[in-house]
């Protein structure tokens, strides 16, 4: 790990005034599995593509082991892509379509020969290799485009969403089989992507992204644990997020009632969003519980139940194993390793208030639970 | 399901009416002579015609080549450009042929003739008069109308939109992400062009040569008009079987037929060298 292999500095993308990459600062290290995380827009894409010398940073630098390379065309650099659409040559069967660096490399016919079978060997496409490209299903696309890029031996493989065409079942499966490829073969994998089931199960490092400007870097525990402001709590995992205030050092108030928590370093009675993953409240009795609310919505999910609670207007989303019923008064406790403290961001406030969390729970539940919220967004 | 082939009637009975009827009537007279019988005089002498099959086959060909020569590169720069530019010239290629094909040709007469635009501007700027001096020759004019090469401008200049719009139609669809991959892998742009780029843009190149092809072989008005009955082509041999003083339209019919097969085997051959060259790649 650890050697520093490519380095973004100042980089800043924009066309015609629209700023698409802010002042980026971003080290790969060797042998990493990176991750760019974030909606679409956020300039996952367009970071990839400066790597990959498709697009020039408007300004700022691109480094290769130190070396400035802003200014060398996509076929000189050392890094091969694995494209969204897969971008099979559809003229060429599957052996020519992995062949077709080599021979631009002008290797001789017999190494080409062992370096393909034995690359489809690795991505599990023994004996296709005779096969035309678009008689493949998708998944076996995605692994020939695999192959085609990694028989290469780069010494970074880009990948710009490659699942994202796939089922949810082969997506599973591949992520699986991408990790060991990257293992197997020893090199840095720089993956964009939108889902963050994806980035947490795969990554060694996760780079949330968002509107152009890097929001947190970290490991998936810490990008998890400890989000640094709303909109990452938001878009890894769910979250509730609320407002409070640090009264001290581990403590904070919400609702007007005191928590402990974990979380120090906040000036006295500042600000701050509290986030809450639904997965970590206790639910009790209604009168053993620090607070109380109505149950107004219930979801099965198979391993769990997502129940929509209201606390005094404002709506939680809490997991649970149990079924509770609308209508239910349920009280819940949160223990202070629960809790995580985020400083206030330009994100407070956007996200983390189950209020608005309707489309498919409107459908599936009753009518009354509209009428509530109607009623509810009234009075906001 | 019957509702469903009610609205290709019109279509049938259009293709029966002006394609099939005609095909069977033209199969019929070859194969019958004036007096009604069935004979194969008409074809017999054939032969003496091979001149006109060859002259016309040949001068289909020079066109075709060179609208491909034009065509390609001025298709695959057009798909370079901006949107508004492709917009602006693909008016430009389309709009001759909003003018009547015959007008455009007389156009090119009066262009090419002896005393036409060409030769007067040439003589205007004194150009005749600097040679005749230099070389002591006596030249007026340069011959260019009925010639074989004004019935091959003739050709190339009406049929070129027919090569350049399959070809460019096909470019432009080029996926662009198949280019980016080809130079992630390591190609340079003239690397992309020969193993990309071209071989993906053969079905129009083929489409175009057969649009080009087939109706410069059977053209009459453009050799009559500029080839001034100096160099007769198929087209001009039928037309004088039905309308000339040659009258004889079972001789016409033949004539035709023959055409017609020789048209379908080239067509034949150039689709299954198309396929070849697919599979040949592709498996």
């Amino acid at each position: 790990m650890s050697k520093e292999i490519i380095r973004l500095k100042d980089c800043t993308v924009a066309f015609d005034d629209e700023v698409i990459l802010d002042n980026i600062n971003l080290y790969f290290n060797d042998k990493e599995f990176l991750t760019l995380l974030g909606p679409s827009g956020c300039g996952k894409t367009t970071t990839l593509r400066i790597i990959g010398g498709f697009l020039k940073p408007t300004s700022g630098d691109v480094l290769f082991n130190g070396v400035r390379v802003n200014d060398v065309p996509p076929h000189k650099r050392k890094v091969n892509t694995i494209f969204q659409k897969y971008a099979l040559f559809p003229h060429l069967d599957v052996f020519e379509n992995v062949a077709f660096g080599l021979r631009i490399a002008k290797l001789n016919e017999s190494e080409i020969r062992s370096r393909v079978m034995e690359m489809l060997e690795i991505v599990s496409l023994k004996g296709f290799h005779n096969r035309k490209v678009t008689s493949l299903s998708g998944g076996q696309q995605q692994r020939v485009a695999i192959a085609r890029a990694l028989v290469n031996r780069p010494k970074v493989l880009l990948l710009d969403e490659p699942l994202g065409a796939l089922d949810l079942r082969l997506r599973k499966d591949m992520q699986i089989e991408l990790k060991r490829i990257q293992q197997a073969m020893d090199i840095t994998f720089i993956y964009v992507t939108h889902d963050q089931e994806e980035a947490l199960a795969m990554s060694d490092t996760i780079v949330v992204m968002d509107k152009g400007r890097i929001q947190q870097i970290g490991t998936p525990e810490q990008v998890y644990n400890e989000p640094k402001n709303a909109f990452v709590a938001d878009f890894i995992g769910e979250s509730n997020i609320l407002d409070g205030i640090m009264h001290e050092d581990y403590v904070v108030e919400i609702f007007g009632r005191k928590f402990k928590c974990l979380d120090s370093g906040f000036a006295p009675r500042e600000s701050v969003d509290v986030v809450i993953r639904p997965e970590d409240i206790e639910i009790v009795e209604p009168h053993k519980g620090r607070l109380s609310g109505t149950v107004t919505s219930v979801t099965f999910k198979g391993v769990h139940y997502d129940i929509i609670v209201d606390f005094k207007g404002f709506k939680w989303l809490i997991q649970t194993t149990r079924l509770h019923n609308v209508g239910d008064e349920i009280g819940i406790n949160i223990g202070p390793e629960q809790i995580h403290i985020m400083k206030k961001s330009e994100y407070s406030g956007m996200f983390g208030d189950y209020s608005s969390y309707s489309a498919e729970y409107e459908e599936i539940t009753s009518e009354d639970w509209e009428d509530e919220t109607e009623g509810e967004e009234d009075e906001a | 399901m019957r509702r469903r082939y009610i609205a290709a009637i019109p279509h049938v009975v259009w293709m029966a009416v002006f394609v099939v009827v005609p095909l069977i009537l033209v199969v019929f007279y070859a194969f019958t002579s004036a007096t009604g019988g069935l004979t194969l005089e008409n074809f017999r002498n054939m032969g003496s015609y091979m001149s006109v099959f060859a002259r016309s086959l040949w001068l289909a060909f020079l066109a075709t080549i060179i609208c491909l020569l034009i065509g390609y590169p001025l298709s695959y720069v057009l798909s370079k450009e901006g949107p508004g530019m492709q917009r602006i010239f693909i008016m430009l290629i389309m709009l001759p042929m909003w003018i009547n094909f015959l007008l455009r040709t007389y156009a090119w007469m009066s262009i090419l003739e002896n005393t036409g635009l060409i030769n007067r501007l040439l003589t205007s700027l004194g150009i005749f008069d600097l040679i005749n001096r230099i070389f002591n020759t006596n030249i007026t004019y340069i011959p260019m109308i009925n010639t074989q090469g004004a019935v091959v401008l003739g050709m190339v200049y009406n049929y070129l939109p027919f090569m350049v719009l399959p070809i460019y139609s096909v470019i432009v669809k080029i996926d662009s992400s198949l280019i980016e991959a080809a130079q992630d892998l390591g190609a340079g742009s003239m690397t992309v062009f020969k193993r990309i780029i071209f071989p993906l843009s053969l079905p129009g190149v083929l489409s175009g040569i057969t649009m080009v092809f087939v109706p410069a072989v059977s053209t009459f008005i453009i050799s009559k008009l500029l080839g001034g009955g100096t160099s007769i082509l198929l087209g001009d041999l039928i037309e004088m079987q039905f309308l000339g003083n040659a009258y004889n339209p079972h001789l016409g019919s033949a004539i035709s037929l023959i055409m017609m097969i020789i048209i379908m085997i080239c067509m034949f051959v150039m689709n299954r060298f198309g396929e070849g060259e697919e599979q040949a790649v592709i498996m």
